[in-house]
């Protein structure tokens, strides 16, 4: 695929690839999102400026260590932001239901009726302890039926016959019996069956899972992930997984989100990311993970230093303190722009920036025909 | 009982220290080892059964050596770390243990006192860089605990070594009258392994040191395992539920099930050739790193359903999620099958030379007939 060094949106980008023809524009659309919270300390900027996009039918995995501000963007779309944060900026563009035009969700009143409509009807969220997210208070059978009955017209004994339904097709044994049961009667795996059915009861357009596999045992991971790609096949909703583990990026991801100090470093598909990432970061993440089947010994590459709070964000490129492939005067000084290298292909970094950048730095296996092009574009 | 993890050679394996080759002088023998919990009616209420979580391990540890111990939440492996560093008492078995001394001890029959010399030389980190450190004591209180309570150090030279022993572990020495809630995770753990070897401990039981942290930071925590085993001669347990940083940190793996090791091999042996239908399962649930490999392999998937270890299934635990169970055979009452090296003495796993080798060990029924898959 050529690189562009222009740099303007990902629409203009896929124009300029000349595939832009007919693509449809995506079912949700973030664009320069920022959740601030105000604080006694002053203004953690925990999301500044995301811009991402889930297309129909895909599956966008979100990435990053932990405190990049995955959660509080996925909580940003559906209104869950915990208090004090508030979104101070961009939109939030959802385009499922059967809107002829779309909606900005994050000019919504949080607590108001349309997005408590959408929330669990068009859009629905899995959180990371199923535990925690279930009620010990009601059965699992009252918690799927109040929400069934919250978004779609039913009796009580339609949504109970749906319920079970749910239950059973999310692959719990015996779903009769365990309508009745509690949160704490059931294991991790079961509990987080049980908050899948809950999520896709009123057939949602998009998932939301945050971690929704990091407390479980691989065994029950495998079966999880087969789960929502098996409903996703049979119903055709998007998926927005966020998870640190490259592993079950690899393993379901269409396109992959790398996020860095509550900024968007690099998209891209995923086997892009994976064998021809652009970014430092991205390439330091994958370096720091044991690849399965490479036999003992080999020593991990480690990233200097940790993420720092929101609060001591560096100038310049956020990454730059940690990054080994800093320009000093350049990353310390200059916030690099975002490079678009075709269709939702983009990059944070001076490296890709003419003029600013030295391609010798360029980290990876870059083909070398590659990297001509990058200062030859500007 | 017949010793199922020393070779299969009839010589007797396990003589005492000195009387043998170095090498093939362990540094802990477990046999018969059990550990069972009771289980109350309410708090101080009567005994209304037993957890079986450890129910009759033969494990041997090789000094300098990495043995990764893995298997699902609940089967018993944070039960038998805690056995072996004695924050437990087991209920039947022993711990043969070779002191730095020369004195082989039975850790599993000592009482406190005669036991505390011995704890010096057998050290655990936990797992938890959050919970596990109290958020009262400095760093120099914490990691100095264990010299000051035996009477080993104070004043100035206890500073010295827990500032030496900072250093040890990457972090500025001048961070010791500093609290815990000031680090991070990463720099936490650090705190923790830091306390685990002021001891100057010979083994280490490390459950599950990597699991809470993030990817970059777990790459730095694996690399400074392995370079403090270089530098002080350690020998590890370590606990995991990770399989790939097991491969990649671990001279040999035990696979653990309902309290019961299934599986025992040389890393790369077990991770090519399992011989045991859980492990193979295990493996093949693992993401791997490149979605190039996606859809490639074999898929095994285990149902959720994990047996009570209350109440464990008949013959062997793992028949009620096998997907090779013949049920005449499997579950049929009475003993499960026993670990027990490829039938053919040149036979898969068999294959490592020298005075080491390390024999596939494996308990199913069925491990000379099936051909698994590894990674
Ligand atoms: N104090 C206790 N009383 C009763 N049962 C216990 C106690 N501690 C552990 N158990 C039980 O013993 C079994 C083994 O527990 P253990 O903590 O050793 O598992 P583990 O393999 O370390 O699991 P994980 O991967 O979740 O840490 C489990 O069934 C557990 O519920
Ligand atoms: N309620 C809150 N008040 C103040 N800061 C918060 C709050 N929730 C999250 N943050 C901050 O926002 C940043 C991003 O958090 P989060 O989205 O949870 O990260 P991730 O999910 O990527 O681990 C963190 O630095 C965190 O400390
Ligand atoms: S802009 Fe500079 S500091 Fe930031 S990632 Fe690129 S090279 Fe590294
Ligand atoms: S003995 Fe039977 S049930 Fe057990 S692992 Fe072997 S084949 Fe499976
Ligand atoms: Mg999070
Ligand atoms: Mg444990």
């Amino acid at each position: 695929m050529p690189e562009m060094s222009k740099n303007p949106t990902g629409v203009a980008a896929a124009e300029a690839a000349g595939d832009g023809s007919a693509a449809p524009p995506p079912l949700l659309e973030i664009s320069g999102l920022r959740t601030h919270f105000t604080t006694r300390e002053g203004v953690v900027k925990a999301v500044d400026g995301v811009d991402l996009a889930v297309g129909e039918r895909r599956t966008v995995c979100v990435v990053g260590e932990s405190g990049c501000g995955k959660s509080v963007t996925a909580r940003s779309i559906l209104g869950l932001v915990d208090r004090p944060g508030e979104i101070t900026g961009g939109s939030i563009l959802w385009r499922g239901g059967d809107r002829t035009s779309p909606v900005d969700l994050a000019k919504l009143d949080p607590h108001g009726e349309e997005l408590r409509r959408i929330r669990g009807g068009e859009i629905s969220m899995v959180f990371q302890e199923p535990m925690a997210s279930l009620s010990p208070m009601y059965t699992i059978g009252d918690q799927l039926t109040e929400t069934i009955r919250l978004h779609l017209p039913m009796t009580k004994a339609e949504a109970k016959d749906h319920a079970i339904a749910m239950l059973r097709k999310v692959g719990i044994p015996k779903p009769e019996q365990r309508f009745n049961a509690y949160s704490f009667q059931l294991s991790g795996g079961m509990c987080q069956r049980a908050m899948i059915a809950i999520a896709l009861a009123c057939g949602p357009g998009l998932l939301i899972a945050d971690e929704p596999t990091t407390a479980l045992d691989v065994t029950i991971q495998a079966r999880i992930l087969d789960l929502i790609a098996s409903l996703q096949e049979s119903s055709g909703m998007s998926v927005m997984f966020i998870t640190h583990d490259l592993g079950v990026v690899a393993e379901i991801a269409d396109e992959v989100v790398v996020m860095y100090l509550g900024t968007v470093v690099e998209r891209g598909p995923v086997d892009e990311i994976f064998h021809d990432p652009k970014h430092p970061y991205t390439q330091a993440l994958l370096d720091s993970v044991p690849a399965m089947g490479q036999g003992r010994g080999q020593r991990l590459r480690q990233i200097r230093g940790r993420v720092p709070h929101p609060s001591e964000r560096a100038e310049g490129c956020p990454f730059h303190p940690r990054c080994d492939s800093a320009i000093a005067g350049v990353c310390d000084t200059t916030e690099p722009p975002e490079t678009v290298f075709g269709p939702d292909r983009t990059a944070r970094c001076v490296l890709y920036t003419p003029g600013l950048g030295t391609p010798g730095n360029v980290p990876g296996d870059t083909d070398p025909a590659e990297e001509r092009e990058v200062p030859a574009n500007g | 009982m017949a010793d199922p993890t020393a070779p299969t050679a009839p010589t007797a394996p396990t003589a005492p220290a000195g009387s043998g080759g170095d090498a093939e002088t362990p540094l802990l023998e477990i046999r018969g080892l059990r550990m069972d919990y009771p289980i109350r009616h309410g708090m101080f209420g009567r005994h209304i059964g037993t957890v079986r979580a450890v129910t009759g391990v033969d494990l041997t540890i090789r000094p300098g050596e990495t043995l990764g111990l893995v298997g699902e939440s609940g089967c018993g492996k944070t039960t038998l770390g805690r056995c072996i560093v004695r924050t437990l008492r087991p209920t039947a078995g022993t711990i043969r243990y070779h002191a730095r001394d020369g004195r082989v001890v039975d850790l599993a029959a000592l009482g406190q006192r005669e036991l505390r010399r011995y704890q010096r030389e057998v050290r655990l980190v936990f797992q938890d860089p959050f919970s596990s450190l109290n958020p009262r004591m400095t760093l120099l209180e914490i990691i100095g605990d264990p010299l000051r309570n035996n009477g080993l150090a104070q004043g100035k030279e206890l500073e010295r070594r827990v500032g030496e022993m900072l250093e040890l572990v990457g972090l500025p020495p001048g961070y010791m009258r500093r609290y815990p809630h000031a680090f991070s995770g990463g720099e936490r753990q650090r705190v923790n392994i830091a306390r685990a070897l002021i001891m100057r401990p010979r083994l280490v039981v490390a459950d599950e040191p990597v699991s809470a942290l993030d990817v970059s930071v777990r790459a730095s925590i694996l690399n400074l395992l392995r370079d403090l085993q270089e530098e002080l001669d350690l020998t590890y347990l370590f606990i995991s539920h990770d399989l790939s940083v097991v491969e990649n940190i671990c001279d040999r793996v035990a696979v653990m099930y309902l309290g019961n090791i299934v599986e025992l091999a040389g890393t790369d042996a077990l991770y090519r050739g399992p011989r045991h239908p859980y492990t193979e399962a295990l493996l093949s649930a693992v993401p791997r790193a490149d979605p190039r490999l996606r859809g490639s392999g074999r898929r095994i998937r285990l149902s959720d359903d994990l047996p009570d270890p209350a109440a464990p299934p008949p013959g062997c635990a793992f028949h009620t999620r096998c997907h090779y169970a013949k049920a005449e055979t499997c579950a049929a009452p009475g003993a499960g099958p026993v670990l027990l090296p490829p039938p053919d003495p040149s036979g898969r796993g068999g294959t490592a030379a020298g005075p080491a080798a390390t024999p596939h060990l494996a308990a199913c029924h069925f491990a000379g007939d099936l051909s698994l898959t590894g990674v």
